[in-house]
């Protein structure tokens, strides 16, 4: 191999890359259109989604009401725009959770291994063994149905998914060479766990929680469907499927939009995870 | 305080049990050396013979499972046992250790500079900028080319003989008493070889360091160091002043290794000696000589029981009943 003079990528160097990689350019493009769904809805929407007219229900596009209004006769447009709040703060909130318990338990047991990682990994499979579903009815009973009990409910679920990927990744790591001569070099597990085990799973987590954000969204979608998560009359694209479900043959067209809005979100966050992974492993930096 | 002449690395009735597939294993025994300030030592052996977990037990890195008996001392403090937060300060700082493999050895993930400045911050607690300059002064020193501009490079971007110099600046950064070296050259084309251990023994010679250089190459050996320890199925089975043991192999293992190194200029068409049959299994050791299988001279009583290291010279030291038989079969070796 002939050593090439080479220096750190610079952060405009990343970019530069970045908006090459076609898949993160789709990807990231497809999440800004959602994100940026729900920041307009803040400010903005064609109609209130939240006002009922009976009287206007179930109306073709036009040009006052875009893609038609639901058996309410409220305005879809404005649904999907506000929907996608929802969307997004249970995707995030869920992941957050499972991200930081899952990955601290995961580098925890692949640092220490012996009976902490036992009792980690079976504690991991015990939580693994409930479906979000069941412990979403489970909290329902307790706490009610509505948008905190699903954020927990797929929070929690998110966490085993974590706790494995990392502890894989993690134990993988910790059998290269480069971590016994780190060792050789005097550093503690903490140490080594933070400056040498983490930078190098960083990227398959970040893919992880990019997939399990897709997830969450699906998951969301299903719960608001079921009646235990966000509940009326605050929408969201999993409600919208559920009150689409009884017309899903007078007007399928109901049901196609909210699910056209998943899909266009799952399939953003999947190609986003691909573009990062390749763009944050420098080995690959010079080759694009 | 300690006699001058005190050794800095005492190593006595060192043994490891490690845990394998096929149950517990006694990978090391009676492994016992002393290393003084300043002196170099090689250990020098086959495959698979315990020259590197012998060098981690030093370091106290051998696996969680692993078992270290007998000690293992630096300046007369006992390091078997020792705590794992005692012995990170040690680590690095005043042993540190040079890897077999320059290609593995670096962290992809990190700029080269940061890698050799970093032991810096963390041992001496200087500044960041002075950790910076003492790295760059460093790298300069192992000669890597242009190593100001470079020290923000990552390990993909140099060749493989230029790892190794780097690798070698992560080891000197804290000037430590003891460097070991395992292997530091296999993995690297020969003429680079050459280059890698000039400048390991210009530094070591330069910084007044011990070195214990670990290779299966009795030619590396005979050049870099003052002594040397030959090991077989784990064991000590000659050691003695590199003089000594090359003017005089005891043991039928070394006179071995001796025949079968490989010479340049040998006459075409001869062929180059081996010794027949191949090193044991380390869950089925034999209780007596490891050699046994494989030694000409073997007779039933060197199966009974390990044989003790007995002298032959002044420190030179033989693990064989028949010593005398093989030092009348080989008569004075000669320095290649
Ligand atoms: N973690 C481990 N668990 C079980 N057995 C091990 C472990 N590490 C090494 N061994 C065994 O211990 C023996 C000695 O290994 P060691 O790595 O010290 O050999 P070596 O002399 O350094 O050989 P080489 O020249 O190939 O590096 C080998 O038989 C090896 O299979
Ligand atoms: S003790 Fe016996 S078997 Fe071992 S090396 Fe000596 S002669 Fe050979
Ligand atoms: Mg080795």
């Amino acid at each position: 191999m002939i050593a090439q003079a080479g220096t750190a990528p610079a952060p405009n160097a990343f970019w530069r890359r970045a908006l090459r990689h076609r898949s993160f350019v789709v990807g990231a493009l497809l999440c800004l259109l959602v994100l940026g769904a729900a920041l307009l809805s803040l400010v903005w929407t064609p109609w209130s989604a939240y006002e009922i007219d009976v009287a206007s229900k179930l109306r073709p596009p036009s040009s006052a009401h875009w893609l038609g209004t639901d058996v309410l006769g409220r305005d879809i447009v404005s649904l999907l725009l506000v929907g996608a709040r929802a969307t997004i703060l249970v995707g995030i909130i869920a992941v957050g959770i499972g991200l930081t318990c899952g990955v601290c338990l995961g580098l925890i047991a692949a640092a220490q291994r012996g009976w902490t990682e036992e009792v980690i990994m079976r504690f991991s499979d015990f939580t693994f063994a409930f479906p979000a579903v069941l412990s979403a009815i489970m909290l329902a009973a307790v706490i009610g149905p509505g948008m905190v009990t699903s954020i927990t409910a797929i929070g929690i679920f998110q966490i085993p998914v974590f706790v494995r990927v990392t502890r894989g990744s993690a134990g993988a790591i910790w059998a290269r060479e480069f971590i016994l001569a780190a060792r050789a070099a005097g550093k503690g597990r903490v140490r080594i766990t933070i400056e040498h085990v983490l930078p190098n799973i960083l990227s398959i987590l970040i893919v992880q929680a990019t997939i399990q954000f897709a997830l969450a969204i699906l998951a969301e979608a299903a719960l608001s469907y079921l009646g235990l998560g966000t509940q009326p009359p605050q929408p969201s694209w999993g409600r919208m499927l559920n009150d689409a479900q009884t017309l899903l043959f007078q007007s399928p067209s109901l049901a196609v939009y909210p699910g056209a809005a998943i899909a266009l979100a799952v399939l953003g966050l999947n190609l986003l995870g691909d573009g990062l992974r390749d763009l944050l492993d420098p080995r690959l930096a010079r080759q694009r | 305080m300690m006699a001058a002449d005190a050794p800095l690395l005492d190593v006595a009735d060192l043994g490891i049990q490690l845990t394998t597939s096929r149950g517990p294993a006694k990978a090391v025994r009676e492994v016992s050396f002393t290393l003084r300030r300043g002196e170099t030592l090689g250990i020098v052996g086959e495959s698979g013979c315990g020259k590197s977990i012998t060098a981690l037990a030093l370091l106290g890195l051998l696996p969680d499972s692993a078992d270290v008996s007998g000690s293992i001392r630096l300046d007369g403090r006992e390091l078997v046992g020792l705590a794992d937060a005692d012995y990170c300060k040690l680590r690095g700082n005043r042993i540190s250790m040079i890897f077999q493999e320059p290609m593995t050895a670096l962290n992809p993930m990190h700029t080269i500079g940061h890698q050799v400045a970093e032991p810096l911050l963390r041992h001496t607690g200087c500044s960041a900028t002075e950790a910076k300059r003492q790295a760059i002064a460093l790298l300069d020193r192992v000669g890597l080319p242009d190593p100001a501009r470079r020290y923000d490079a990552y390990p993909h971007q140099f060749s493989g003989g230029q790892r190794q110099r780097v690798t070698i600046a992560m080891a000197l950064a804290c000037s430590p008493d003891v460097l070991i070296a395992d292997e530091p050259t296999t993995a690297l084309d020969v003429t680079i070889q050459r280059q890698i251990l000039d400048l390991i023994a210009d530094l070591v010679a330069e910084r007044g360091m011990a070195m214990i250089l670990i290779s299966h190459d009795l030619g590396v050996i005979a050049e870099n160091v003052q002594r040397m320890i030959v090991m077989y199925g784990g064991t000590v089975v000659e050691s003695g002043t590199t003089d000594a043991v090359f003017s005089r192999m005891g043991h039928p293992y070394t006179q071995g290794l001796f025949r079968a190194r490989p010479r340049l200029g040998a006459r075409r068409g001869t062929r180059l000696a081996t010794i027949a049959g191949t090193v044991p299994e380390l869950a089925d050791l034999p209780a007596g000589c490891p050699f046994a299988d494989r030694c000409t001279l073997v007779v039933d009583a060197c199966r009974a029981a390990l044989p003790s290291l007995s002298e032959i010279g002044a420190g030179h030291g033989v693990r064989c009943i028949r010593t005398d038989a093989a030092l009348s079969r080989d008569p004075a070796g000669v320095i290649a």
